[in-house]
């Protein structure tokens, strides 16, 4: 029989929505779905990870070295946990790229990353080449599958569930070769990047951290997230957790507006689940033409302030 | 310290990859290829440590078929001292590259592997985590600043919540991120040179290692493409587009 464990990603406060795209990939694959939080007695998170709709139990367990998710310390307590799953997920984001294949090479089984559609039983499909080609893969049946979910593709499960709440003690804390000293947050004010409904990003073009003044504005008006191109973060514009793309966020609001931002092929692998993407570039040529929907031709220090009163 | 750094080869992050028309890879043929940008980004960071004296030794090591070694010399070139290259006439998945690079670690000994977080072809970023598990040392994935310090270094990762600092004991495994560094650019000289510098090929068989039960690929796809859509001509008819799309 198929049973499935999904490793919660949480902040110690709040579950992650990408835990809860992670309950609908399961639910694809099995309904027998456990969700494991490692926590420093995180409760509340435990509390929503079982209001999860479809979520048979979750498994809480606390000590003080779970504090912050550390690869090296949480992968002996995942893999102590996994002998009794067919399948164990983790979302394909900065927390289970980490963990993830440190548990699948504990375990000598091999993963699959970025899963982004279940096509049967164990058969997928995932993304390759920055998103220009899409991998069908079918996993072997005698061996766990370990995968991360490209939370981008499922949408978050429902909150009315009423899963059971079981505590288990950590196995013998290892890995204190690796310390945790620091988190630099972001900007968390504004709307999260990869679950608003509304993403304006900012790219090269906007030419200054000052200048992105015009693109916050325009996103509280629109109370939108901003996101950014590599070329915008690299210049030092905004903070890296604001980059979209192959090796930032994979994002998939239902309205993208892209500022001064050309379109290469490593930025439009972020956004191609979006609903609708806007564009506001002053080169006709510009590549980010070919994939929006709404595209306008014009210097966004005009486009901007016009766009803004009208919205 | 020695330190050993991973070079994949893959092809060039400009070509505009085409799936093959039987649909079981991507087309190879005439395609410009190149070292793994994030590799290229580990190579330059141990140069650096090294040119800081920081490190005394920098190893490059590539997996793959004969060609792998134009990249070898490329790193070579860049500065590298010596190379490996293990022979495999096939494409091997990460948890089987990872057996390969922790032979090599058992015989090598470095204070540090820096690896690229991922490989742009088969985007699985894996590799780094899984050689740190099999090795049992600490893992720094998604680095943008690496400092050493003695028998510890600390690391600044890119995680989606913004910058996570930790510090590992060494040795340790760590995957880098774009902004860790930019790549210096070859010198001619400096590929001349490079012809001379030791690079020993040696066939994945000989490391007796297990080949892992890596998932099947079935079918290579390209995706469908998002349809080109309205240019308009001023802001206003902008907004009206927005809302006949209804997103606003
Ligand atoms: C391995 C790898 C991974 C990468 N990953 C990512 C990633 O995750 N995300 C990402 O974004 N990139 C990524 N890149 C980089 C990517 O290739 C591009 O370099 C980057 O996306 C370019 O950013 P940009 O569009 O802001 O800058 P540019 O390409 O320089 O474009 C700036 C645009 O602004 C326009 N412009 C300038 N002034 C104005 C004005 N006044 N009004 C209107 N328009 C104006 C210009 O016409 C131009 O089109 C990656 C690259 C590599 C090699
Ligand atoms: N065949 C290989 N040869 C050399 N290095 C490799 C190879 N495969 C993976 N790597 C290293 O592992 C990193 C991550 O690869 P991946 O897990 O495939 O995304 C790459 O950036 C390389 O540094």
């Amino acid at each position: 029989m198929s049973r499935l464990m999904i490793i919660a990603e949480h902040d110690g406060k709040q579950v992650s929505p990408n835990t809860a795209k992670c309950v609908t990939c399961a639910s694809q694959m099995t309904d027998s779905i456990d969700v494991v939080v490692f926590s420093n007695g995180a409760k509340t998170v435990s509390t929503q990870a079982a209001a999860l709709t479809g979520v048979s139990r979750v498994i809480s367990v606390n000590a003080s070295e779970f504090d912050h998710p550390l690869a090296a310390v949480l992968a002996p307590q995942v893999v102590a946990l996994a002998g009794d799953y067919s399948h164990v997920l983790a979302p394909s984001s900065s927390f289970g790229k980490d963990l993830l294949p440190r548990v699948a090479a504990l375990m000598g089984v091999t993963q699959i990353s970025d899963l982004m559609s279940v096509e049967g039983d164990h058969r997928y499909t995932r993304p390759i080449y920055a998103g220009n080609v899409v991998l069908t893969v079918e996993a072997n049946r005698d061996e766990p599958l370990i995968a991360t979910v490209r939370v981008a593709s499922f949408q978050a499960a429902g909150n009315d569930g009423s899963a059971s709440i079981a505590q288990a003690d950590p196995q013998p804390i290892s890995g204190s070769h690796t310390r945790f000293v620091s988190l630099e947050r972001g900007n968390s004010e504004r709307p999260d990047l990869q679950s608003a409904a509304r993403v304006i990003s900012g790219g090269r073009g906007v030419g200054s951290a000052e200048n992105f003044s015009i693109i916050y504005s325009l996103a509280d008006r629109m109370n939108a997230a901003v996101g950014a191109s590599r070329a915008a973060v690299d210049a030092g514009f905004v903070p890296n957790d604001m980059q979209v793309g192959q090796t930032g966020k994979i994002i998939a609001p239902d309205l993208y507006v892209a500022i001064g931002i050309s379109g290469a092929i490593q930025h439009l692998t972020g956004i191609k689940d979006a609903g609708t993407i806007v564009a506001i570039n002053k080169d006709p040529d510009a590549p980010i033409f070919e994939v929006a929907d709404i595209g306008l031709v014009a210097d966004l220090f005009t486009a901007l302030p016009e766009l803004e009163e009208l919205v | 310290m020695k330190i050993l750094v991973c070079l994949k080869q893959v092809i060039d992050y400009q070509v505009r990859v085409q799936v093959n028309p039987d649909a079981t890879g991507v087309v190879t043929d005439g395609v410009k290829m190149s070292i793994n940008p994030f590799d290229e980004i580990a190579l330059e960071e141990a140069l650096r440590l090294r040119e800081a004296g920081k490190a005394t030794e920098v190893v490059a090591v590539s997996i793959g078929n004969a060609s792998v070694k134009t990249q070898l010399r490329t790193g070579l070139a860049m500065g590298a001292d010596r190379a490996l290259h293990i022979l495999s006439e096939t494409a091997i998945d990460p948890l089987t590259a990872a057996r390969v690079l922790l032979k090599i670690v058992e015989h090598e000994a470095p204070g540090l592997v820096i690896m690229g977080k991922q490989a742009i072809d088969d985007d699985c970023n894996q590799t780094g985590q899984m050689l740190a598990a099999l090795w049992d040392r600490p893992q720094a994935t998604f680095a943008s600043e690496l400092l050493v310090d003695g028998q510890t270094a600390r690391v600044t990762r890119e995680v989606d919540a913004g910058l996570e600092t930790i510090e590992v004991d060494l040795p340790a495994v760590v995957t880098t991120d774009l902004r860790l560094n930019t790549p210096r650019f070859v010198k001619l000289p400096d590929i001349m040179k490079a012809k001379r510098k030791p690079l020993d090929e040696s066939p994945i068989d000989s490391y007796g290692i297990e080949a892992a039960n890596a998932a099947q690929a079935l079918n290579y796809a390209q995706p469908p493409e998002r349809k080109k859509g309205v240019m308009v001509d001023s802001i206003s008819e902008l907004v009206e587009a927005m809302k006949q799309r209804g997103v606003l």
